[in-house]
C-alpha cells in the first residue's frame, strides 16, 4: 500500500520532469532540424550558445545581467494571467517608461544623490508603465473590450512614441544619431562584487518571488484570482471588478515600466531611436509555460536568458541570425501545448478507468 | 386498437460507461409508433444519455438499435435526423440571430444555396400539422420560449416523422404553453409518430403517456404498459412508480411529495402573521435590459420578517434581473430598496451582505463558484481580506481550512477534502457549499434563485424542507425565486407573480392558488 | 498650408489609401469569417508575413504575380493549418497558438530571408495594374481609384460575395451558428469542428494573400517584420464591422488613408517625422474603440472551445 503509493509519487514527479524536459527537448530537436535544412551545423551551433551563454563567465554573468528586465516583465505578466487579463502591450510599457527614464536619469544625477535619483527614476518608469495600460484597462473594466487588441494597439503606439521622443524633445544633441543623454558609468546601478552583474538583477528576483507569495498568500491576490477564475463570480462575491481591473493593469505595466528603468540605469545607459528589444512578447510565454508560478518563471528566464545571451553571439559567429531564437521559442510553446494537452487526455483516461 | 401496435425502433443491451459510472446498463426498450412513451428517473438515472444515443450525441459501448427490424448505427446527430429521429432538448437549441426558417434550414449540405421555397413549403406542412401560427421570418430570439419549441418540435420532425423525443419539454413553459404542448403532442401522436417523453413529472406522464418505464441507476427497473396504464388509476399509477424508482428505500419517504407536486399538504397562510411592519421595502424598481434580457419595470413587493415569499413565472421575466438587484449586481434605474428600514439602494454587493442581504444563485458553476479553486476558498469568497481569516491583508489559511472542514461536515458537503476544487463536486454539493457560505449569521433577507434546479430528488427534498424550516430562522425575509409553482406551493406563504418585468400580482398560498397563478403568468389579469 | 490639397496631394492620398487599405480588407474579411465561426484568430499577423514571404520568393523565382498571390495565400493556409489543427481539433488556448504563430513565422520568414538573400533586400519589377475602362479616365479620382493591381478589384468583389454567403448560403448559416450557439448546430447534424476548421483556413489563406499583397505590390520587397501590425488591425476591423463585410470595407481604407498620409504629405512638401504617422493608425484603432466601444461585437462562443456535452 504504502510502496505502491511511493511508486505512485515517484511516478507523479517524473511525469511532471517530463512535462518540462519533453517539449524543451522537442523545440531543440525541431529547431536542429531546421537548422540542418539551411545547412548550419546544430551541434556547433547549440554548443556554441551554450558555451558563450553559460560556460564562460562573462556569458553567464551577461546572461544573468539580461535576466533583470525580463523578470520584472515576468513579474507584471503574473499579476496580470492571474487576474485573467491578457496583458500583451507590454512592450510600449516597457520602452516608454525605458526612455523617460534615460532622459531623467542623467539629468538628476547632475544635482540629487544618487540613492533618491534611482527612487525618483523607479517611481517614474512604474507611473509611465501603469499610464501607458490606462486605456485598455478603462475599455476592459468599463465596456468589456477584448484588451488583447486594446493592449497591442497601445504598445504599438508607445514604440512609435518612444521613437518620436528620443528623435525630438528628449535628443541629445551632442551625438550624430538620434539618442537620449548617457548616464554616466558611475551614475549607473551598482556592480555586484567583481562581477558585470549589477544589483538590479536581485530587485528583479525579490520582486518576482514577493509578486508569487503575494497572489498566493494575501487578500488582494486572492482577489485577483477569483477575477481570473469567474469574473462573473468576482462580481457575485462583491469584488469591485473595476477598480481590481485597474489595479492589475496598472501593477502589470508598471512592474513592465520598471523593467526599463533597470534595463536602462543597470546596462545601457542610454536607449538609441529603433532600439526594441520586444522582451514582452518572448516573456508571455515564458510565463505561461511556467503556470504563472514564480520560480519556474525564474528558471525559465534564466533558460532564455542564456539563449539570448549565447544567440546574440552565434549570430555574430557562425551567421545563424538571432531570429532562429524567435523560431525556438514559438516552438518551445507549441510542444507545451502540446505536452500539456496530451497529460489533459492521459488524466481524462485515468479517470475513466473505475 | 386490439392490432398489435407497430414497433418503429427497438433497443436493445444498451450500455454506456463514463468515468466512474454505467450510465446506462444493458438497456432493451421498444418504442411503437402512434404511442407517447413516458421514461421516468430521477437525475443520474440515465435518461438523458439514452437520449443522447438516439440522438446521435453519443455512441452506446455495447447494444443494438434496431430501425424498422434493421439495425442501425447512430453515428451523428445528422444520422439520427436521417432515419426520422428527432429530439427537443430541455434547453432551446436554436440560434437566436438567425430566423425561424434559417434555423430550420440549419443541417443542410454546405455548398448549397438557401432555398426559401422549399423550406417554406415545408415549413408550411408543419405548421398545419401542429397547428400553430410562428412567423418563419421572425428571428428566433425574439420569439416566446414555448414558440421557441414549436420550432424545435418541426425541425426535429423535418426529414421525417419517425419518433419525436421530448426531453424535459414543460419545464420552461406557462400553463397555457403546456396545455398547447400537450395538444401538440397528442396530435402527433394521431399522425402516427411515436413519441418519447422524458419527465420526472409523474403527472404529466400519467396525462399523456400510453405507455411508461422507469430507468434507476442506468438500468430500466420497470415498465406498466398500454392495458395496464388504461386500468389504473393516477395514485395508483403513482404508487407503482415511486416504488420502482426508489426500490427498498426507505429514506425516500415523502419523496413522491417531491415528485408529483403533491399539493395536499399545503401550508396554510394562517400558519404565517403578518404583524409589524416589513423589513423588505422593494419600491418601484425599474433596471435596464440589456443583450434582450427582461428587465424589472417598476417593481414593488413588502416581505416580513421571517416570511417566505414566492417567485413565481416563466423565465425570462424580469427574475433574473429582481435577484440580482436585491444582491446588489445590478443598478437600479429607478425605485429603492429599503432593509429594516434603511435605504440600502445605492450599496454594492459587499455592503449589502454587511447588511444581512444573502443571495444563492441559480448558476451555481457559471457566477456562483470560482470552479477551479478549492471548496475552502468558495466557502469563504465573499469574505475575502474580513478577519479572522483574512488579517492585515494576508491569508490565513490554516483557519480557512479549519472552517471549511467544520462547515463540511455541517452541511453534509460530499467532498474528498476542503481542498479538492470545487467543480469536481456534484451539483448538490455544490448547492450545499453557496449555503454554508450564504448561511454566515446576521442574515436579514435571503433571495434563493431556482433553489433545487438540477438537483436529483434526495437533494431537492432536502433543500426545500431547509427552505422551509431553516432559511428564515432568526427573522430573515425569504424571496424564493422559481419556475416551478409546485415548489413554491410547497414552501412559501405568500407568492407573487412577475410577467414583463412587473410583479403582476401576489397572491395567498391557498386552496385554489394555481389557476390565479396561471391566470396571472399569462398576462391575463391585470396586477390587483 | 493652403495650397495642401492640391490634386496631386488627393490623388496620392487616396490611391496610398486604396494600396494600404487592401491587404487590411483580404485579411479583415478573412478573420471577420473565423471570428464569425466562434475562432479568435490571433495568428493572423503570422499568417500575414508567411504570405508575404512566400508570395514574394515565389514572384522573385518565377516572374509571375498570380502565382505568387496564389502561392502566399497557400503559404498562409498552411499556418492556418496549425492553428486550425491545436486550436478547433485539440481544443488548445487560442490565444497562446495564436502568439506562438505569430512569433514562430516572424522567427521563420526572417530567418529564411536571410539564408536566401542575406542582408540585400531585392525589389520586385512593378507590378501590373490593371486600369478600368472609362473610370480609369475619370480625372484625379480615376488613376487613384480605378488603375490598380487586379487583385484591388478582387478584394472589393470578395466583399460583396461574403455579404451573399453570409446570409444567403448554408455555409453562411453554418458560421453565424457556430460562433453564435454551437451546441445548435451540431445537434442540427453539422460539424463545429469542420466549419471552425473551415473558417481558420479560409482565414488564413486570405491572410496570405493579404501579406503577400504587402511585400509584392505593396512594397515591392520583403522585410523582415514588414506587416508591422496590420494583421492585428484586420482583427480590430473584424471586431468592429459587427459582422458585416461592408464594414470592413469601409474601416479598410479609413485605416488605409492614416497609413497613405505619410507619403500623401511628403507629396505635399510637409516634413513630419515617419513616426508620427506611423502612430497615426494605432491611435485611430485606440480612438475608435473609444468611441464605439459599446457597439462592438463579438459572437458569444468567440474563442472558446467546442467540446460536445459541455456547455
Amino acid at each position: 500500500m504504502t510502496g505502491g503509493g511511493e511508486r505512485e509519487r515517484a511516478r507523479e514527479a517524473l511525469l511532471r520532469t517530463l512535462r518540462i524536459v519533453l517539449p524543451i527537448a522537442g523545440a531543440l530537436i525541431v529547431g536542429a532540424l531546421l537548422l540542418v535544412a539551411l545547412g548550419k551545423d546544430p551541434l556547433a551551433y547549440y554548443g556554441y550558445v551554450a558555451k558563450r551563454g553559460l560556460y564562460s563567465a562573462s556569458g553567464l554573468q551577461a546572461s544573468i545581467t539580461r535576466m533583470a528586465p525580463l523578470l520584472l516583465i515576468a513579474a507584471g505578466l503574473i499579476v496580470a494571467f492571474r487576474a485573467g487579463l491578457w496583458n500583451l502591450g507590454v512592450d510600449g510599457q516597457f520602452l516608454l517608461a525605458a526612455v523617460c527614464v534615460a532622459a531623467l536619469a542623467p539629468a538628476l544625477a547632475r544635482e540629487l544623490p544618487l540613492p533618491v535619483v534611482y527612487l525618483v527614476c523607479f517611481a517614474t518608469s512604474i507611473a509611465v508603465g501603469a499610464a501607458w495600460s490606462l486605456v485598455p484597462a478603462f475599455l476592459k473594466a468599463v465596456h468589456g473590450i477584448n484588451e488583447i487588441i486594446s493592449t497591442l494597439m497601445m504598445s504599438f503606439l508607445g514604440v512609435s512614441l518612444a521613437n518620436v521622443l528620443i528623435k525630438i524633445p528628449f535628443n541629445d544633441p551632442a551625438t550624430t544619431v538620434p539618442q537620449t543623454a548617457t548616464l554616466e558609468v558611475a551614475d549607473r546601478l551598482a556592480r555586484i562584487g567583481d562581477t558585470t552583474v549589477h544589483w538590479g538583477v536581485v530587485l528583479a528576483t525579490l520582486v518576482v518571488i514577493g509578486v508569487h507569495h503575494a497572489v498566493e498568500h494575501t487578500a488582494v491576490g486572492l482577489r485577483l484570482q477569483m477575477l481570473g477564475a469567474n469574473p462573473r463570480a468576482a462580481l457575485h462575491f462583491g469584488l469591485n471588478v473595476r477598480r481590481l481591473t485597474f489595479v492589475a493593469f496598472a501593477l502589470s505595466a508598471g512592474l513592465a515600466g520598471l523593467a526599463g528603468a533597470v534595463d536602462v540605469m543597470g546596462v545601457h545607459g542610454t536607449i538609441r531611436a529603433d532600439w526594441n528589444p520586444a522582451y514582452g512578447i518572448l516573456v508571455i510565454p515564458l510565463v505561461f509555460l511556467a503556470r504563472f508560478n514564480g520560480y519556474a518563471v525564474i528558471a525559465f528566464v534564466f533558460f532564455f536568458a542564456v539563449l539570448l545571451i549565447g544567440g546574440e553571439s552565434a549570430s555574430r559567429r557562425l551567421g545563424v541570425p538571432s531570429f532562429f531564437v524567435l523560431v525556438l521559442v514559438a516552438l518551445l510553446m507549441l510542444f507545451f501545448a502540446l505536452v500539456e494537452f496530451l497529460a489533459h487526455v492521459r488524466r481524462a483516461r485515468a479517470s475513466a478507468r473505475p | 386498437m386490439n392490432a398489435p401496435p407497430e414497433v418503429s425502433i427497438s433497443l436493445s443491451g444498451i450500455t454506456k460507461r463514463f468515468p466512474g459510472v454505467v450510465a446506462n446498463d444493458d438497456i432493451s426498450l421498444t418504442f411503437n409508433r402512434g404511442e407517447v412513451h413516458a421514461l421516468l428517473g430521477e437525475n443520474g438515472a440515465g435518461k438523458s444519455t439514452l437520449i443522447g444515443i438516439l440522438a446521435g450525441m453519443q455512441q452506446p459501448d455495447a447494444g443494438e438499435i434496431r430501425v424498422g427490424g434493421k439495425a442501425v448505427r447512430v453515428t451523428s446527430p445528422r444520422v439520427a435526423l436521417e432515419l426520422g429521429i428527432g429530439t427537443v432538448y430541455q434547453h432551446v437549441l436554436l440560434i437566436p440571430s438567425l430566423t425561424v426558417l434559417e434555423n430550420l434550414m440549419l443541417g443542410a449540405p454546405w455548398w448549397r444555396r438557401c432555398e426559401r421555397a422549399r423550406t417554406l413549403a415545408r415549413f408550411e406542412e408543419l405548421r398545419g400539422l401542429l397547428s400553430t401560427n410562428v412567423d418563419p421570418d421572425a428571428l428566433v430570439g425574439r420569439l416566446s420560449l414555448g414558440q421557441q419549441q414549436q420550432v424545435e418540435i418541426m425541425r426535429a420532425l423535418w426529414h421525417g416523422e419517425l419518433m419525436l423525443v421530448l426531453d424535459e419539454p414543460t419545464s420552461m413553459l406557462t400553463p397555457q404553453g403546456v396545455r398547447e404542448l400537450a395538444a401538440v403532442v397528442k396530435r402527433l401522436r394521431e399522425h402516427g409518430i411515436s413519441i418519447v417523453f422524458i419527465t420526472h413529472k409523474l403527472r404529466e406522464a400519467y396525462e399523456l403517456a400510453d405507455r411508461v418505464t422507469v430507468l434507476r441507476l442506468g438500468r430500466v427497473v420497470g415498465e406498466i404498459d398500454r392495458e395496464q396504464l388504461a386500468r389504473m388509476s393516477e395514485q395508483e399509477v403513482i404508487d407503482r412508480v415511486v416504488s420502482m424508482m426508489f426500490a427498498r428505500e426507505q429514506s425516500a419517504r415523502g419523496i413522491e411529495h417531491v415528485l408529483v407536486g403533491d399539493v395536499a399538504e399545503r401550508r396554510e397562510p394562517a400558519a404565517f402573521a403578518r404583524e409589524g411592519a416589513p423589513s423588505v421595502v422593494l419600491r418601484g424598481v425599474s433596471t435596464h435590459g440589456t443583450h434582450g434580457e427582461c428587465p424589472l419595470v417598476g417593481a414593488s413587493l413588502e416581505v416580513w420578517p421571517g416570511e417566505i415569499l414566492g417567485i413565481a413565472g416563466v423565465d425570462g421575466n424580469g427574475q433574473q434581473h429582481l435577484a440580482e438587484f436585491l444582491a446588489g449586481q445590478r443598478a437600479a434605474s429607478a425605485g429603492t430598496l429599503e432593509l429594516d428600514g434603511t435605504d440600502v439602494t445605492a450599496l454594492n454587493v459587499a455592503r449589502r451582505r454587511e447588511c444581512g442581504v444573502r443571495y444563492i444563485t441559480d448558476d451555481r458553476v457559471g457566477e456562483g463558484t470560482a470552479a477551479e479553486h478549492s471548496v475552502a476558498t468558495n466557502i469563504l469568497a465573499k469574505e475575502i481580506g474580513r478577519p479572522p481569516f483574512w488579517r492585515n491583508g494576508l491569508t490565513h489559511w490554516a483557519g480557512i481550512h479549519r472552517h471549511a472542514r467544520e462547515q463540511i461536515a455541517h452541511y453534509d458537503i460530499r467532498t474528498p477534502s476542503e481542498r479538492v476544487p470545487v467543480a469536481k463536486l456534484s451539483g448538490g454539493n455544490i448547492q450545499k457549499v453557496l449555503l454554508a457560505r450564504e448561511m454566515a449569521p446576521g442574515s436579514r433577507l435571503v433571495v434563493l434563485n431556482k433553489p433545487t434546479y438540477g438537483l436529483d430528488l434526495q437533494n431537492t427534498k432536502r433543500a426545500r424542507d431547509w427552505i422551509r424550516t431553516g432559511a428564515g430562522a432568526g427573522g430573515a425575509a425569504v424571496i424564493v425565486i422559481s419556475n416551478e409553482l409546485d415548489e413554491l406551493i410547497d414552501v412559501c406563504h405568500r407568492i407573487a407573480v412577475m410577467e414583463r418585468g412587473r410583479i403582476a400580482g401576489i397572491v395567498d398560498n391557498r386552496a385554489g392558488a394555481e389557476a390565479d397563478i396561471g391566470r396571472l403568468m399569462t398576462g391575463v389579469e391585470a396586477a390587483g | 498650408m493652403t495650397d495642401l490639397f492640391t490634386e496631386a496631394f488627393i490623388a496620392s492620398l487616396v490611391f496610398g489609401a486604396v494600396t494600404a487599405g487592401t491587404p487590411l480588407l483580404i485579411a479583415g474579411l478573412g478573420e471577420q469569417i473565423s471570428e464569425k465561426a466562434g475562432v479568435l484568430n490571433i495568428g493572423l499577423e503570422g499568417m500575414l508575413l508567411v504570405g508575404a514571404y512566400v508570395g514574394f520568393s515565389t514572384t522573385f523565382f518565377t516572374g509571375s504575380y498570380p502565382i505568387g498571390f496564389l502561392a502566399g495565400g497557400l503559404g498562409g493556409l498552411v499556418t492556418a493549418l496549425l492553428m486550425a489543427g491545436l486550436c478547433v481539433v485539440l481544443s488548445m488556448n487560442q490565444i497562446v497558438v495564436g502568439i506562438a504563430i505569430t512569433l514562430g513565422a516572424e522567427g521563420l520568414t526572417a530567418l529564411l530571408h536571410h539564408f536566401q538573400f542575406s542582408r540585400s533586400y531585392p525589389r520586385l519589377s512593378e507590378a501590373a495594374s490593371w486600369k478600368i475602362p472609362l473610370l480609369g479616365d475619370l480625372p484625379v479620382l480615376g488613376p487613384a481609384l480605378f488603375d490598380h493591381n487586379g487583385l484591388v478589384y478582387l478584394a472589393v468583389a470578395l466583399c460583396l460575395v461574403l455579404i451573399w454567403v453570409f446570409r444567403r448560403t448554408h455555409f453562411g448559416l453554418n458560421l453565424q451558428a457556430a460562433g453564435d450557439k454551437p451546441a445548435a448546430l451540431d445537434a442540427a447534424g453539422v460539424s463545429v469542428r469542420g466549419t471552425r476548421i473551415a473558417a481558420v483556413l479560409i482565414t488564413g489563406f486570405l491572410g496570405g494573400v493579404a501579406g503577400a499583397y504587402m511585400s509584392m505590390v505593396g512594397a515591392g520587397l520583403f522585410l523582415p517584420f514588414m506587416t508591422g501590425g496590420a494583421g492585428f488591425i484586420a482583427i480590430v476591423l473584424a471586431m468592429l464591422a459587427r459582422g458585416h463585410p461592408l464594414w470592413v470595407l469601409g474601416g479598410a481604407f479609413l485605416f488605409g488613408s492614416g497609413l497613405a498620409l505619410t507619403t500623401a504629405l511628403q507629396v505635399a512638401g510637409v516634413n513630419i517625422p515617419t513616426d508620427v504617422i506611423q502612430m497615426l493608425p494605432f491611435l485611430m484603432v485606440v480612438v475608435v474603440l473609444i468611441v464605439f466601444a459599446r457597439h462592438s461585437y463579438l459572437p458569444p462562443a468567440l474563442g472558446v472551445p467546442y467540446r460536445r456535452g459541455e456547455r
